[in-house]
């Protein structure tokens, strides 16, 4: 809670530096601010409270994904304070990025549907607006109003899902909701088109198939800064959210929503595979690959045992570290202003050590060991095993070949024969190599000793 | 403990490597290999002396899941480890010819490589297993994509994505057996042996394990990615993977596959037998009429390890005593091979063999060793191929006397296919570029002479290879039979 506090009042912060002129202070002020909140999330460790009369409740798990969408934002700031930088438009970015923070630490800890939806339209609006943020770019303006009609709609999917709920059971409560399930007896056409309206507002913000249209050009149109961070701290929040609200909600109606989610998730990993395939342009092909792992993690959701939970922040972490890297790279070629995979050719003849770490990366999102992405991907395998999904793990298997194709497209690039010109090489900012050697290093890391990392909240 | 040493010392050299000035790179990793050959022999003496149980060593890794960081070497396993630390020097040694760009990332790669192959041979924990074999894959993989032929990008690609769909196949099927160890699961291979598995299920993971295995080795028909790699990757890189990486796949089979999948074996055995055979001739015959040295070498390569694979699966003692003898005689004769074949390309710019011709006037000792290598391969008397390749026909005749009669095909065959080849490059008409072919350097003649002389050593003194590996392969043996 503390965290939630310290990170909206940042964002208030944030909106005056223009006015009271600090604005050189700003991005110190963020750093200190984010690292006070990140003590805070491991001082209240295991104190399991709950906030405003049951509205929000930080346990471990929501600690564990608090602490993880700071650190991911921690890491983004290395390249992010670009954008604060800019001259007229200071302190919004800054304010946005910090509001949108918050909305995910009020998804991610909600125990309250009401909550919930704050925090998801706290978030949402903010990426509306950062999405469209570069005023000059048409597309920038296109992926903003794209994303908000779209994510409009699915919002409106949602409440109407959530009021269905309420009208059902006559509580917002997540623990009320489970109790009035269990006891049975309440409508259950209504509950269930409830549930399935929730699923599908959810889908939607995790860029699930068939929900998922609007992934590709937002991620495109949008500044590369904000699609990195949309790509990484708001899916993890999102899935954050998913889980809560599906494993302590909506356990007992495990047969209306599981099949689909279950079918949806070997869907979604396919087609996100499968078109990534076929994208010259890297960033359009990262946001393929964004999809096709939000297919992984929900196979965790469908599955729903005991490794889930952990599995799922695992597998979260590994991906958000993983697509910095990916996205530090890409940010240092928008540069130049290309943004294809050719835009890299030849890049491991000049300058080897990048090649090196981006191909760590590169690992680690296809999965191979012993990077992180490879043990993310075991857990959940393994998880759905267990859960007797065969089928599902054998498709997650077929889709991570795939996968390993177009992430490899990536490092064939860097030694490809005929390398383009030096000078349209992208030039690596010291910002953009400590990122990328920070991301792979922890991603190794992770790699190496995964266990701490799961079982912190199974 | 000293395990661990042998599996990490590469590791921490291939970092140093990378990490040290670039110009002295070959120095740094050639004795880093004499190091870790020095350790090996010191891990022998301590086998031969104590036995297995002071080379075992067990940690925690991922203990929720059963995870451990077993190793340990056995009668098999220290051959392998043995062959690997013996060759890798002798690969370094026979690329000081060679200037490779960027020579602190191969000769790294190469150590890594050593690295993830000693983690194979002496894993006694399914995951790491698993975990290794995996690591085999990238350093090779980027020393064919960083310094092969001109159409290495389309070449690896195949290569890669077909070892990686074998190895998760299996990855699914080492998952699966250890759903079915005692509780609570462990990936530990007594857990693995003890698993409780119908006939049904290991009919299934028998595939799931096979075709990661045959994929590496490679048995027909899964060996499409490999012609193409072996001619592809640059010389040290053929070496690495035909000389040591094939060999997992055989030591897989015997070490996971026999105890594990009895009455999957006893189910599949016969298909698997009657795809060797199939491999040894068709690679036979293709290799008769390659024009191209280095791609004969591969296509001899199928049909060799098809051989192998067939006496793993004849089941018998003889069979599996052939396989690890012959292994190791693959390993040596192999890199003789692709090195005599590197030898020729850097001097006449060509592999053709028809552009070539005569080259024995201008060096008879490259003639001489030349046709040790080459006798060794054939497996005649006397030389390490014999010895295996005896064998390996014993027990298959056990098996099946009319395999056994197709098996020895290859025997046939391969002398013509070798024999030819010798004579279309050292002998007949000189060639007019021939005539520049300079006699071998100093570094050339250390590896063709250490390489000539193991290939006699072995051939004559096979006892020892074959006394070490007895007791374990007897176990193994022994196992199956209680089963069938």
């Amino acid at each position: 809670m503390k965290a939630l506090i310290i990170i909206s009042i940042l964002g208030v912060v944030a909106m005056m530096a223009d006015v009271l002129r600090y604005k050189k202070l700003l991005v110190p002020i963020i750093v200190t601010g984010l690292f006070i909140a990140l003590a805070t999330v491991c001082m209240d460790w295991n104190t399991n409270i709950r906030y405003f009369n049951d509205m929000a409740y930080f346990n471990n798990y929501a600690l564990a994904f608090t602490g993880a969408v700071i650190f991911i934002t921690l890491l983004w700031m290395f390249i992010g304070q670009e954008y604060f930088q800019d001259s007229h438009t200071k302190g919004e970015h800054a304010a946005l990025i910090l509001f949108c923070l918050s909305g995910a630490i009020a998804m991610i800890s909600f125990s309250d549907l009401t909550l919930f939806f704050i925090g998801l339209e706290i978030l949402s609006i903010s990426l509306y607006v950062l999405a469209a943020s570069n005023k000059s770019d048409l597309r920038s303006n296109e992926a903003g109003l794209k994303y908000f009609l779209m994510g409009a709609f699915a919002t409106g999917f949602l409440l109407f899902g959530i009021a269905l709920i309420y009208g059902a059971t006559a509580t917002f409560n997540l623990q009320g909701i489970h109790d009035a399930l269990a006891k049975g007896a309440i409508s259950p056409l209504m509950v269930k088109t409830g549930v399935l309206l929730i699923l599908v507002g959810l889908l939607f913000k995790v860029s699930a198939a068939p929900f998922h249209f609007w992934a590709p050009d937002v991620y495109e149109g949008s500044p590369t800064l904000v699609t990195m961070f949309m790509a990484t701290v708001v899916k993890t929040a999102a899935f954050a959210a998913f889980y809560r609200l599906f494993s302590t909600c909506f356990i007992s109606l495990a047969d209306t929503w599981v099949p689909v989610v279950a079918v949806l998730s070997a869907i979604t990993m396919l087609l996100g595979n499968i078109m990534a395939v076929f994208q010259t342009s890297f960033k359009r092909m990262l946001a393929y690959s964004s999809i096709a792992h939000a297919g992984y993690m929900m196979m965790a959701i469908a599955t729903m045992n005991k490794v889930s939970a952990g599995s799922i922040f695992l597998y979260a972490i590994a991906y958000s570290i993983g697509s910095l890297g990916a996205f530090a790279c890409l940010h240092a070629m928008s540069i130049n202003g290309d943004e294809s995979i050719s835009g890299i050719n030849g890049l491991g003849k000049r300058q080897p050590k990048v090649a090196i770490f981006l191909s760590l990366i590169m690992f680690s999102l296809a999965g191979i060991p012993p990077v992180a992405g490879f043990f993310a991907k075991y857990y959940l395998f393994y998880g759905a095993l267990i859960g007797g999904y065969t089928w599902l793990v054998l498709i997650a298997v077929l889709s991570s070949l795939i996968g390993v194709y177009y992430y490899f497209k990536v490092i064939f690039a860097l030694f490809k024969t005929n390398p383009i010109a030096d000078e349209e090489l992208p030039i690596l900012l010291p910002k953009h190599y400590i990122l990328l050697i920070l991301t792979a290093i922890i991603s190794l890391g992770i790699g190496l000793s995964p266990a701490w990392l799961q079982s912190l909240i199974s | 403990m000293l395990t661990l040493v042998l599996i990490f010392f590469p590791l921490l050299a291939a970092l140093g490597t990378l990490i040290l000035p670039r110009d002295n790179a070959k120095m740094y990793s050639f004795i880093s290999s004499l190091i870790q050959l020095g350790l090996t022999a010191y891990a022998f003496t301590l086998f031969l002396t104590q036995g297995v149980d002071v080379l075992a060593a067990n940690y925690e890794w991922v203990p929720g899941l059963g995870i451990s960081l077993q190793v340990g070497l056995d009668g098999i396993s220290i051959l392998l480890v043995a062959l690997t630390n013996i060759l890798i020097p002798l690969i370094i040694l026979s690329s000081f010819r060679n200037n490779y760009s960027n020579p602190s990332a191969f000769y790294g790669l190469i150590l890594l490589m050593q690295f993830a192959l000693i983690g194979v041979f002496s894993a006694l924990d399914g995951f790491l297993f698993y975990v290794f074999w995996e690591l085999a894959l990238i350093p090779i993989w980027f020393i064919c994509l960083m310094w092969g032929g001109e159409e290495r990008i389309r070449i690896t690609l195949k290569f890669f994505i077909y070892t990686l769909a074998g190895s998760l196949l299996m990855l699914l099927g080492l998952i699966f057996v250890y759903l079915q160890t005692p509780a609570p699961h462990s990936f530990s291979i007594e857990a693995l042996y003890q698993a409780s598995l119908t006939a049904e299920m290991q009919g299934y993971i028998f595939w799931c394990f096979f075709l990661a295995f045959a994929i590496k080795i490679p048995v027909f028909p899964f060996h499409t990615w490999q012609p193409d790699t072996y001619t592809d990757a640059p010389a040290q890189g053929s070496m690495l993977l035909s000389g040591i990486m094939l060999k997992m796949g055989i030591y897989g089979i015997i070490r996971w596959m026999l105890p594990i999948l009895p009455l999957g074996i006893a189910e599949w055995g016969n298909c698997v037998m009657i795809l060797c055979a199939i491999s040894i001739v068709y690679a036979s015959v293709i290799a008769i009429y390659q024009k191209d040295f280095k791609r004969l070498i591969a296509y001899s390569s199928i049909a060799h390890v098809g051989l192998i694979t067939a006496g793993v699966f004849s089941l018998s003692i003889q069979g599996l005593q052939g396989s690890v003898v012959q292994m190791l005689a693959h390993g040596i004769n192999v890199v003789g091979l692709f090195f005599i074949a590197d030898i020729i390309q850097r001097r006449m710019k060509t592999r053709q063999m028809d552009s070539l011709g005569g080259l024995a006037n201008n060096s008879p000792l490259f003639s001489i060793l030349f046709i040790i290598v080459l006798l060794g391969s054939v497996a005649l008397p006397l030389t390490n191929g014999f010895v295996g390749e005896f064998l390996l026909l014993l027990g298959v005749y056990s098996y099946n006397a009319w395999l056994a009669a197709i098996c020895g095909l290859t025997v046939i065959l391969g002398a013509v296919y070798m024999f030819r080849a010798y004579q279309k490059v050292m002998l007949g008409e000189v060639h007019e570029r021939s005539v520049e072919f300079t006699g071998l350097a100093k570094s050339e003649k250390i590896v063709l002479i250490i390489i000539a002389a193991l290939i006699i050593v072995c051939g004559v003194f096979p006892k020892p290879i074959l006394s070490i590996a007895q007791p374990a392969l007897e176990e193994i043996v022994l196992n199956l039979q209680g089963v069938n």
